[in-house]
C-alpha cells in the first residue's frame, strides 16, 4: 500500500513536470527503436530464411575447380547412389539471368517435379520445353501475367520466347519472387548446358544422423566436390544474421552514450522548484530511503514508457513499413531485392534483450544524481 | 566471437554492474573505516547519506546479477545450433569450458546477492543501521567475485568459435562415464526418488516445525535442510526427473527442459527451486542477529513469511517434478 502511494506521487510528480519529462522519454523511446529495429528485423529475416531453407535438401554436392563453384559431371551420381543410406540423388540445373529491361536480376531453374513449398497460385508447372512458371517479382517487372510470352535472350544472344503457365506464390514471397521455372530441357538449352553437366547435385540422406557420415564420404570419393549439409547453411545463416545484428548494434551503442550523457543532465540538473519539493517531502517526515524509492518509481515510469514506446515504433517500422531505414544494411548484397511483408513476431527474449540494453545504462547514470536529490538537506533548502 | 545481441546486453550489463560496484566497494571502505553510529560529527552524517548511495546501487547490480543468471542460461541455449553437435545449453557451454565457470559464478552469486539484498532491506529499516560492517565487509568479497564473473563471460564470448565441434549433452550426460555429470546420470532412479521425496518430506516438516517453534535450532535445521535439498534436487532432476519429461530413459540433460519443445518447463522448476531453498535458508543464517535488540522484531516479524513461501516454493517445486512423473505416458518398468 504504502509502494503504491509512492508510486502515486511519482507519477504525479512526472505529470507536473511533463514537457521536460516527456523530452527525456522521446529521446529514449528513440534510442530503443533504433535498437529493437535492429533485432526485429534480423530475427523476422532469420525466420524467412529459416521457412525458406525448411524444405531445402540435406545435402548438396557441389563441384569446386580452383576454388570456385564450377558444373559438376552427371556421372559422379551413380557412385554417390552406391553409398549405404543414400535415397534419390538427382541433379539441379540453375543459374541466374540479368534482365537489362527490368534491370534486375532472376533465378532460373530447371525441374523434374513440382517443389514442395511453393504454392501455384495461378496456372500449372511448366511440362514442355517453351513453358514457365514465374514469380510474382517477374511478373511485376515484365508486366506479363498468365498466358503472356516472357522474352528472354539466351547464351547465344538470340531471344527466346516462353510461355507463362502459371505464376507463383509461397508460404513466404522471398524464394519465388525472382524465380522462372522451366522444364530440365528448357534451361539445358537456354544456358548451353554442356552434355552430362549440371550445376549441382541433391543428395536425399535417409536418417538424418548419418548426413555428416555421407558428407565425408562423397568427400573421399570424390575429391573436388564440395558437400553441404542443410545445417550448415542455416548455421551460416545464424552466425551471419547475429554478426550483422551485433555489429549495428555496436555501432548504435553511441546513439546510447549519447542519451546516456542526456540522461545524466536531465537527472542531474535538478530545479530550484524540485529541490523544494524533495525538502518539504523531507520535512513532513519523507525519509532518504522513500525520496530513493520515489526516485526509483519515477525512473522505473520513465523506462517502462519508453520501452513501450520504443517497441511500438520499431515494430511499427519493421513490419508496417519494412524498415526502410535498416535493410540496405542488413538485408545483404543484393540492391534488387524483392519486396516482401516481413511476419510480424515478437519474441520476449528480444525484448529482455532490448529492455537490459537501454534500461541498465539509463539506471547507472541516473543512481548518483537521484541520490545527491535524495540527501538534500530539508533546512538548507527551506533557508535558500 | 560471436556478435550476438544477446552477448552483448551481458557483457555491457556486467561491465556497467562492475563499474558501479567497484566505486560501491571504494565508498563502502570509507564507510567500514569511519563508521560510528554515536558520532553525531559531520563525517558520520555524510556516511550515512553515502550508505544509500551504495545501498541503492548495490540493489541494482544484485538486481542484475539475478536476471542475468536467466539470461545467460537462455543466452547459452540460443546459441547451441552454431555449434556442430550441440543441441542444448550443455554443447554451448562445452565449447569453452569458460562457460561452466560463468554458469556456477553465476549461481552462486545470484543466491549471494539475494542474500545482501534481504540484510539490506532489514538494516535500513533498524533504526540503529546495525548490520552496516558485516553488509559491507560481505560486499568486498562479492564484488571481486562479479570481476571474476565478468572476465569469465568475456573469456567464455570470445572463445567460442562456432565451427568448433562439442560433445552433445548426449555423450556428457550419458551413464557411462567418469565426470561428476555422468555420475549423477548414472543414479539409479527408483532409489533416488525415495531419497528425493523422501528429503523433501523431512525438508517440509522442518518448515512446518518452525512455523510452530520459535526455535533456533529449528531455522538452522531448516537452513541445513534446504541447502541438502538443493544438492538432491539437482541430482534428482539429472536423475529421474529429466527422463520422465522427455520421456527417454537414456536422456539426461537438465538444460533441454529449458527449451521450447518441453514447454520452457525447467524455468518454473529452476526458480521455485532455487526460491524455495532461499527462503527456508534465510530464517537459520538471520536467527544469530536476533541478539541484535532492533533486529529482533523485524526478524521476528517477516520469518513467518519467509518460512511460508519456503513451504509454498518447495511444494509447487514438488508438484512440477512429480507431474510428469504421475500423470505422464511414460513408466519405468522393465527399467532397474
Amino acid at each position: 500500500m504504502r509502494r503504491l502511494k509512492i508510486l502515486e506521487y511519482a507519477l504525479s510528480s512526472l505529470l507536473r513536470r511533463k514537457y521536460k519529462n516527456l523530452s527525456l522519454v522521446i529521446v529514449y523511446a528513440l534510442t530503443i527503436s533504433i535498437l529493437a529495429s535492429i533485432l526485429f528485423l534480423t530475427h523476422a529475416l532469420k525466420q524467412e530464411a529459416e521457412a525458406v531453407f525448411s524444405d531445402a535438401p540435406n545435402l548438396i554436392v557441389q563441384k569446386l575447380f580452383a576454388g570456385r563453384h564450377d558444373l559438376i559431371s552427371t556421372d559422379d551420381i551413380h557412385l554417390i547412389r552406391k553409398i549405404p543410406g543414400v535415397g534419390d540423388v538427382h541433379p539441379r540445373y540453375w543459374g541466374y539471368y540479368f534482365d537489362a529491361l527490368s534491370q534486375s536480376n532472376y533465378t532460373f531453374m530447371g525441374i523434374r517435379e513440382g517443389l514442395p513449398g511453393l504454392k501455384l497460385v495461378e496456372g500449372q508447372m511448366p511440362a514442355e520445353e517453351g513453358e514457365c512458371t514465374i514469380g510474382r517479382g517477374v511478373a511485376r517487372a515484365q508486366f506479363t501475367g498468365l498466358g503472356d510470352q516472357l522474352v528472354l535472350i539466351d547464351s547465344r544472344n538470340k531471344s527466346v520466347k516462353f510461355r507463362i503457365v502459371g505464376i507463383f506464390d509461397a508460404a513466404s514471397n522471398l524464394l519465388s519472387n525472382d524465380l522462372v521455372l522451366m522444364t530440365r530441357k528448357g534451361i539445358q538449352k537456354f544456358f548451353d548446358f554442356p552434355s552430362n553437366r549440371a550445376t549441382d547435385i541433391v543428395v536425399e540422406v535417409y536418417n538424418p544422423e548419418e548426413i555428416s557420415t555421407v558428407a565425408a564420404k562423397i568427400r573421399k570419393m570424390l575429391p573436388g566436390t564440395r558437400p553441404i549439409a542443410k545445417d550448415e547453411i542455416f548455421r551460416t545463416y545464424d552466425s551471419v544474421f547475429n554478426w550483422r545484428s551485433g555489429m549495428m548494434l555496436t555501432l548504435f551503442s553511441a546513439a546510447l552514450f549519447a542519451f546516456s550523457i542526456l540522461a545524466w543532465d536531465k537527472a542531474t540538473g535538478i530545479s530550484g522548484a524540485e529541490k523544494n519539493e524533495i525538502g518539504i517531502l523531507k520535512a513532513v517526515g519523507w525519509d532518504t530511503a522513500d525520496i530513493l524509492e520515489l526516485k526509483f518509481w519515477e525512473g522505473i515510469v520513465i523506462s517502462f514508457t519508453a520501452l513501450l514506446g520504443g517497441l511500438t515504433a520499431a515494430f511499427v517500422h519493421v513490419f508496417f513499413f519494412n524498415a526502410p531505414l535498416l535493410t540496405p544494411v542488413l538485408k545483404g548484397w543484393s540492391v534488387l531485392f524483392p519486396t516482401f511483408r516481413l511476419t510480424p513476431y515478437i519474441d520476449l527474449y528480444q525484448v529482455f534483450v532490448i529492455a537490459l540494453l537501454t534500461v541498465a545504462p539509463y539506471i547507472a547514470c541516473t543512481v548518483i544524481p537521484s541520490w545527491k536529490a535524495a540527501v538534500t538537506d530539508p533546512e538548507m533548502v527551506m533557508r535558500s | 566471437m560471436i556478435l550476438h545481441p544477446g552477448i552483448l546486453a551481458l557483457l555491457a550489463g556486467s561491465v556497467i554492474t562492475f563499474a558501479m560496484l567497484l566505486y560501491a566497494a571504494g565508498t563502502g571502505i570509507q564507510i567500514l573505516r569511519g563508521w560510528d553510529f554515536t558520532s553525531s560529527s559531520e563525517r558520520q552524517l555524510l556516511l550515512e547519506r553515502k550508505t544509500f548511495l551504495v545501498s541503492t546501487i548495490v540493489n541494482y547490480t544484485f538486481g542484475f546479477q539475478i536476471l542475468s543468471l536467466l539470461l545467460f542460461l537462455y543466452t547459452a541455449d540460443r546459441l547451441h545450433p552454431q555449434f556442430v553437435g550441440a543441441m542444448c545449453a550443455t554443447g554451448s557451454l562445452n565449447a569453452n569450458p569458460a562457460g561452466w565457470n560463468v554458469l556456477f559464478l553465476k549461481i552462486i552469486l545470484g543466491f549471494a546477492s539475494a542474500f545482501w539484498i534481504t540484510g539490506n532491506i532489514l538494516d535500513q529499516r533498524a533504526e540503529d543501521f546495525p548490520l552496516v560492517r558485516p553488509k559491507y565487509t560481505a560486499l568486498l568479497f562479492l564484488t571481486p567475485l562479479v570481476g571474476l564473473d565478468l572476465y569469465f563471460q568475456l573469456r567464455y564470448f570470445t572463445g567460442l568459435h562456432p565451427e568448433v565441434i562439442t560433445s552433445c549433452c548426449g555423450s556428457l550426460f550419458s551413464e557411462r562415464g567418469f565426470t561428476i555429470a555422468s555420475g549423477l546420470a548414472a543414479l539409479p532412479p527408483r532409489p533416488m526418488m525415495r531419497l528425493f521425496y523422501g528429503t523433501l518430506l523431512a525438508d517440509l516438516g522442518v518448515a512446518l516445525l518452525c512455523l510452530k517453534s520459535s526455535s533456533g535450532t529449528s531455522r538452522i535445521l531448516l537452513a541445513l535442510f534446504s541447502v541438502v535439498t538443493f544438492f538432491v534436487a539437482i541430482a534428482s532432476i539429472v536423475s529421474f526427473v529429466s527422463i520422465y519429461i522427455y520421456e527417454l530413459p537414456s536422456h539426461h540433460c537438465p538444460f533441454d527442459i529449458l527449451q521450447q519443445g518441453y514447454d520452457f518447463v525447467g524455468y518454473p522448476i529452476y526458480l521455485t527451486l532455487f526460491g524455495g531453498v532461499f527462503f527456508g535458508i534465510l530464517p537459520g543464517l538471520f536467527h544469530p542477529m536476533k541478539k541484535i535488540a532492533t533486529l529482533q522484531g523485524l526478524i521476528e516479524g517477516t520469518e513467518q513469511k519467509w518460512i511460508l513461501l519456503s513451504i509454498l516454493l518447495i511444494c509447487s517445486f514438488v508438484v512440477l517434478c512429480s507431474r510428469p512423473v504421475v500423470f505422464g505416458a511414460f513408466t519405468l518398468q522393465g527399467y532397474r
